[in-house]
């Protein structure tokens, strides 16, 4: 029965959301809280030669100043401070474990006072000399050292002797710079100490699991000494992933004090946490003159840290997009002086897709095709890399339901031809695609004979709407209103759950919470089959449904059993049910999800002022659990595009090795008045092969072709093929 | 350094009626009316997304306007009325816009939202906004990581229509 799944049903949490009543991880109080405030580095590699405290002892109000030189025990080698989600190379930081300073902005001191205020005045109080070293920051000028991973997609054919062979030809390099997520929610955690000495850890996380086991780790403690929970999230996008370091020093202060402890990090500090990293892909395309394609090489340099070896598949898109018969991929990392880079938003793909979609653009153009026939010319319908089918691909119907919501067939298609008064009017598209994982997720449903229901597992919700659609699913599963449903998540002692990312976690958490509903109705159909006179004599489980709070038969609504009467004549208050679910490994077909992204913008011929006027992205993504929720992923993903496309850019000073736009205000997103229309299309794409419900996922799809479609339109409207992102207005004016 | 001065500034006592509810704070003249809120009073419906002024989560309505706290001294609204997040609904029921963000899912993290709410009441009691335009226009203070923009575009349109 689906009353509630694939329906627009509004957020459980709203309520909590729209009153202030959701609590994030600063915002947790204590008797005798404590107030910890960073120092951070400021210079980007050497050492500390001297640090001195004696002045912010001094200030009335400050507890203690820990450092490398003054902290209870960590430790002493790597696997301790890998993750669950740590790159597989390399040494993860160690906030305050030594004196060694790797990056611009690293926590160096760690200021506890008894307010926040006194904390972060003590904190200019922290005397600090360097022993400096010589760095590197700039992946541009660093670029020939860059080393090359052994992990792209292996070579098809001889793309380079086709490249040189084929009768139309791009190349271009695009570079996409370092961008920060910006999550609006400050990283913040606030240790809880009880009488016993226990930990309970309120932390901004992806996922509270990953964090308890890498606190234990790191602390050397017993699973049972602490407790990570993190019920809202406000917003991470990748950057929540990996523990952050601010609950290392939180955890370090609250064992050195015996006290409860809260530390908050500010905007500028942020900023030395992780980042999708600098970029420069490198595509040529090699085509005949009808369009089909004879050779792909896509080649990407991207920064990374010194300490870890961080990538992303940028570049192995076209093997899912684009049939050609030769190929090569390359993937290349240059080590500076930088924190290590890390997901945010399709991580990879992104970036890499964006390369390739105006490159695809680029080539339509030279090949004088529409950029939509080009892309059915080339369309695949399997994964050329492993030579495999999908699980469903409709990708073809995005393209004609996204053109004809956009009025493409309108689309003049030469440069500069289209205008609307003083300014030019681009039209531009391109292709995204994202893969749909699924993880083992564990649930568990605790059914009250009341017929309410809680379910629960350590998932996270990071803005996703996981509460929401673990709820639908629940209430459909089960046979009971939405309202009988109570969902907990993101608590460490919950059931089994992975870091919430790659868009996985929908389809995952949604069929936990089947499996462990099916134990519940397995157990509700022996129930009532046993009581007396029971209508269910005689029917099998398989034909036992629950609908409408009762135990029925399935097609024959009128025998049933109320879940009330059956767990009373059970003498049983509730029934409890834990479940992990896996899903069957399935090497058989390729599972990806898809869209065609449509973008207008208009640009002041002038003044080089861009804005894009309307969106439309057709996505085909399996069944969408919720169509209001699901929506405002997708819509949030195309502002993100929007910013990857216009706004958002790292800026760093080589000179210093410093971020000099640190801060919200120059580091720009997109603001409300810089979105307008955004259209966003579901396309049917029936998938019983990928898991029962068909359900793929949507953190990141959005976002992908988004800042191609835009910078296409760009194109159109100015005729000018700007390939350094973001697309600011200076760079049409020159 | 003999330059360097450890002493904390004296305490000033103040008044403020917050959600209709007098408080009186002793507080150290350095504290923001965001501090003030959410570590003295218990108030963390007001959010701190930077403290400078540039993402509008702490938005608040003093004496009815909407402000932004975090770029506000506490001890400069002494007598002070002020309206946060926790006092928009009136005997259990939502306020129009905190409605409407519900009916139009315009949050989805929901931490910009209590500044995003704030500020939409505070946008209708002015009355300047006519259209969808001038919404985007003066609500561009809040920033939305999510990007539920027109979501909340859409949301305060509800609220303008049926206030």
């Amino acid at each position: 029965m689906n009353a509630y799944v694939g329906t627009p049903t509004s957020r459980i949490d709203g309520r909590a959301k729209v009153t202030g009543a959701a609590k994030y991880a600063g915002e947790f109080s204590a008797d005798g809280l404590l107030y910890g405030f960073v120092v951070e580095a400021t210079i980007p590699r050497g050492r500390i030669a001297r640090i001195d405290a004696g002045d912010a002892l001094q200030v009335k109000g400050v507890v203690d100043v820990l450092t490398h030189a003054h902290r209870p025990p960590l430790a002493d080698n790597d696997d301790a401070w890998k993750d669950e989600v740590a790159p597989e190379k390399g040494s993860p930081f160690r906030p305050l474990y030594d004196d060694r300073i790797r990056f611009n902005g690293q926590p160096i001191a760690l200021v506890v006072a008894d307010d926040w205020e006194t904390a972060k005045f003590a904190a200019t109080r922290v005397r600090v000399e360097y022993d400096r070293e010589a760095f590197a920051t700039d992946l541009e000028s660093e670029h020939g050292k860059a080393g090359k991973l052994d992990r792209p997609h292996k070579p098809r054919g001889d793309a380079a002797a086709a490249l040189a062979g084929a009768a139309v030809r791009h190349q271009a390099d695009y570079v996409l710079p370092t961008e920060h997520h910006n999550p609006m929610e400050l990283y913040a955690t606030t240790v809880v100490r009880d009488g016993s000495g226990r930990l309970t850890v309120h932390d901004k996380t992806q996922g509270v699991q990953n964090v308890h086991k890498f606190l234990c780790s790191v602390f050397n403690k017993k699973p049972d000494d602490l407790r990570v929970v993190s019920p809202y999230v406000g917003g991470a996008f990748g950057s929540g992933l990996r523990p952050q370091y601010q609950v290392v020093l939180a955890v370090l202060a609250a064992l050195e004090l015996k006290r409860s402890v809260r530390v908050v990090l500010t905007r500028q500090q942020m900023y030395g946490l992780g980042y999708r990293p600098m970029t420069i892909e490198r595509v040529a395309l090699g085509a005949r003159p009808d369009g089909t394609l004879d050779a792909v090489t896509h080649e990407a340099t991207a920064v990374t840290s010194r300490y870890e070896d961080f990538s992303r598949n940028d570049t192995g898109w076209a093997e899912q997009l684009y049939k050609s018969p030769n190929s090569l991929f390359s993937h290349k990392l240059v080590d500076l002086d930088l924190s290590t880079p890390c997901d945010m938003r399709a991580p990879g793909a992104a970036s890499g897709v964006c390369a390739l979609e105006c490159a695809m653009d680029e080539l339509a153009v030279a090949l004088k095709l529409d950029p939509i026939e080009l892309r059915l010319k080339c369309y695949s319908d399997r994964d050329q890399s492993e030579d495999l089918p999908y699980t469903s691909k409709q990708l073809r119907e995005c393209y004609a339901r996204g053109a004809e919501a956009f009025g493409w067939t309108r689309r003049n298609p030469a440069p500069r031809s289209m205008r609307d008064g003083k300014e030019l009017v681009g039209w531009g598209m391109a292709t995204g695609v994202w893969e749909a994982l699924q993880m083992p997720v564990a649930v568990r449903i605790v059914l009250t004979s009341n017929g309410h229901a809680e379910v629960s597992c350590a998932a996270s919700d990071i803005g996703t709407g996981t509460y929401t659609i673990v709820a639908q699913v629940a209430a459909d599963a089960l046979g009971l209103p939405i309202e009988n449903i109570d969902v907990k998540l993101a608590d460490s002692t919950l059931p089994q759950a992975p870091v919430e990312g790659g868009s996985w976690m929908a389809a995952s958490s949604a069929h936990a919470v089947l499996g462990a509903a099916e134990d519940i109705r397995l157990e509700l159909a022996r129930l009532a089959k046993a009581v007396p006179a029971s209508p269910l004599g005689g029917v099998d489980a398989p034909d036992v449904i629950l609908v409408d709070g009762t135990i029925a038969k399935a097609g024959d609504k009128a025998r049933a059993v109320s879940i009330a009467d059956a767990m009373r004549h059970g003498k049983l208050e509730r029934i409890e049910k834990q479940k992990l679910n896996h899903f069957a490994e399935d090497k058989s077909h390729a599972r990806n999800t898809h869209s065609a992204v449509f973008a207008e913008v208009k640009v002041d011929e002038e003044l080089g002022v861009i804005r894009v006027t309307r969106v439309v992205s057709a996505v085909a993504a399996g069944r969408i659990l919720n169509t209001k929720t699901g929506r405002s992923q997708i819509m949030g993903g195309v502002v993100w595009g929007i910013g990857m496309a216009l706004h958002e850019e790292t800026v760093m000073d080589h000179r210093f090795g410093r971020i000099m736009n640190a801060n919200i205000a120059e580091y720009h997103i997109p603001v409300n008045a810089d979105v307008h229309d955004i259209d966003v299309i579901f396309v049917d794409e029936p998938d019983d092969r990928i898991n029962r419900l068909g359900v793929k996922g949507l953190g990141e799809i959005g976002i992908v072709g988004v800042p191609a479609a835009i910078a296409n339109a760009v194109y159109h409207a100015t005729g000018k093929r700007i390939r350094r992102f973001p697309i600011t207005l200076d760079k049409l004016l020159d | 350094m003999s330059d360097v001065t450890h002493e904390i500034p004296e305490r000033i006592p103040i008044h403020i009626v917050v959600n209709g509810v007098g408080h009186t704070l002793d507080l150290v003249p350095w504290t923001t009316l965001l501090d003030a809120l959410r570590d003295h009073l218990e108030l963390t419906g007001t959010k701190k997304g930077c403290d400078h002024g540039q993402c509008g989560a702490c938005t608040v309505l003093i004496d009815g306007r909407r402000v932004n706290s975090c770029l506000t001294l506490a001890v400069m609204k002494d007598g002070a009325e002020i309206t946060t997040i926790e006092g928009l609904a009136k005997d259990g029921t939502l306020h129009p816009v905190q409605q409407a963000f519900i009916d139009h899912d315009a949050f989805q993290c929901g931490y910009c939202t209590p500044g995003q709410i704030c500020s939409a009441a505070g946008l209708l009691a002015e009355g300047r906004a006519r259209d969808a335009d001038e919404i985007r226009e003066l609500m561009s203070g809040n920033l939305c990581r999510c990007g539920a923009y027109p979501n909340i575009v859409a949301a305060i349109q509800q609220a303008m229509d049926r206030p």
